[in-house]
């Protein structure tokens, strides 16, 4: 059992102040390259899933999706970004500049704040702050700002409704999600996502919990998906009655960090649920721990739970139809929540009485 | 307890609706099973019997078609595709006079694919093709002469 408190990228930037000499200057270098990492990770991680759903959709649809540029067609995305990359920026006339242009930012800085604090692997976390679950439902929630500045922001009735109701929705499916976190927060006593981790060495939460860690589990992805607007919650973009929702008005490069951020938002969740549940980046009953070269099974593992995840996700999108405004709120408010509070109360009776694993 | 009954109901539902998509899904992804594109330059089109490529005329083995030149799917046709440039020749037989066609002219890139010419015509002289390679890059070369050069009236489809 490894707790010692180590951490990569913390390393690093000690490497470039101490280890070099250089102090100041050597630890703000060393912070510039993490945030590069982070950068080049969300771009690449972005357009490799904007790929995935492609190719999965197709597969579901009975097609075969892009495979024409590279292998497999895999830099298709690569050539649709060079191709956002030159386009020009239209927006409506009389736009609101601030809040139209912030949009696209405030997605993007709220994606890559959560993006930091999930650990990867074993000290594999730019941030590996102790307050970690609070931390992410915190940024996350500022994602919804982004949404709405850019349906106000538009000067567009359509992108207007598309961000109302992206913000009822995920205000609403947020309680959901944080009371399934809390649910297991319970059960680890920490808030601190690489703890966490840790404390499922004995066994995944999901296994340790039972009833109201599946449970918790179940809401969790129903309420992230609501979360990351993706069908059969995808009524902000509503493609059939609202043009493409919030970023309707959105041209190029713009329409690109929304679309982007949205898949990474959708990688955020996975990685939640599986640090939470699935015992982040733990092998399956150890069998990966005595391989040696730790960090990349940690990797290994961490990132095929979370493509799993994803590709749940993209299961439910291409298998159930969307659902109404009202059946959204029903099911948050008379279901998902009810059953949630419930479901808190019994694990708090569980750990009290010491009968989970 | 029809409130968690509704739940459970609702969580089957979802199930048979991803066992659908997943039965197409993962056949899919280890062999193709399903997949029904077709990646056409690459592999042959199929092309349906029914389809309306473009008009031609038949011709048998010995250079004859069965147009007499009646201008019937001249007339028909809604747009002038067709036009059909004939002439009187006498027939040595009966020693009447007799149209026969010289050229019969039909302007695909005018052409809707209609169908009107191909019911009007009374002796099943043309006829849809399949053929849909039909883009060029000069619109002169979409005026096509239907009846092959030298070609003659099929004996026995005037009477």
């Amino acid at each position: 059992m490894i707790l010692t408190n180590f951490n990569y990228f913390a390393n690093l930037i000690r490497y470039f102040s101490e280890g070099l000499g250089w102090g100041t200057g050597g630890e703000i270098l060393g912070y510039i390259i993490v945030a590069a990492i982070y950068l080049a990770f969300f771009a690449l991680a972005g357009l490799f899933l904007v790929y995935l759903e492609r190719r999965v959709a197709a597969f579901f649809q009975l097609r075969l999706g892009p495979n024409r540029v590279g292998p497999w067609g895999l830099f298709q995305t690569i050539a649709d970004a060079l191709k956002l990359l030159t386009k020009e920026l239209i927006g409506t006339d009389r736009k609101d500049k601030l809040l139209y242009h912030s949009a696209y930012y405030i997605v993007i800085i709220a994606a890559l704040l959560s993006l930091s604090v999930i650990p990867f692997g074993h000290g594999f976390a730019a941030f590996d702050v102790n307050i970690g679950v609070f931390f992410i439902s915190a940024v996350s929630s500022v994602g919804v700002l982004s949404i709405l500045f850019g349906g106000w922001g538009s000067n567009n009735k359509y992108a207007l409704i598309g961000g109302m109701r992206s913000g009822l929705q995920m205000i609403s499916y947020e309680l959901s999600a944080g009371l399934a976190l809390l649910t297991i927060v319970l059960m680890a006593g920490t808030l601190q996502m690489s703890e966490i981790v840790l404390q499922q060495q004995t066994g995944w939460f999901i296994w340790r919990g039972h009833i109201p860690a599946l449970i918790a589990f179940f809401i969790f992805i129903v309420a992230g998906t609501a979360e990351s607007n993706r069908v059969p919650f995808d009524l902000p973009e509503g493609e059939a009655e609202l043009g493409a929702g919030y970023h309707t008005e959105y041209s190029g490069m713009g329409f690109a960090w929304f679309f982007l951020a949205e898949f990474i938002n959708m990688f955020i969740i996975s990685a939640m649920g599986v640090t939470l549940f699935l015992g982040g980046w733990l092998s399956p009953w150890g069998i990966t721990e005595n391989l040696g070269a730790q960090w990349f099974w940690d990797l290994f593992w961490f990132f095929l739970k979370v493509f799993l995840m994803i590709f749940l996700m993209m299961w439910f999108r291409w298998t159930f139809p969307r659902v109404r405004i009202d059946q959204l709120l029903t099911l948050e408010w008379k279901y998902l929540l009810p059953i949630g509070l419930i479901n808190i109360v019994l694990m708090a009776i569980l750990v009290y009485f010491n009968l989970v694993f | 307890m029809s409130y968690i009954g509704d739940i459970l109901g609702g969580i089957k539902t979802l199930f048979t609706g991803m066992k659908v998509t997943g039965g197409y899904f993962f056949p899919n992804i280890i062999s193709r099973k399903y997949v029904i594109t077709r990646q056409y330059p690459d592999e042959p089109a199929i092309v349906f019997e029914r389809f309306k490529g473009e008009v031609v005329m038949w011709h048998n083995e010995n250079n004859e078609h069965r147009c007499t030149g009646c201008q019937a799917c001249e007339i028909a046709c809604p747009n002038g595709s067709i036009e059909i440039i004939w002439d009187r020749v006498l027939n040595p037989e009966t020693g009447k006079k007799v149209k026969v066609i010289d050229k019969h002219i039909y302007h695909l890139g005018m052409c809707t694919m209609c169908n009107l010419c191909i019911q009007a015509c009374p002796t099943n002289a043309i006829m849809w093709s399949t053929n849909f390679h039909n883009s060029t890059y000069d619109r002169s070369k979409l005026t096509k002469v239907l009846n092959k050069p030298g070609s003659k009236l099929m004996a026995g489809v005037e009477e």
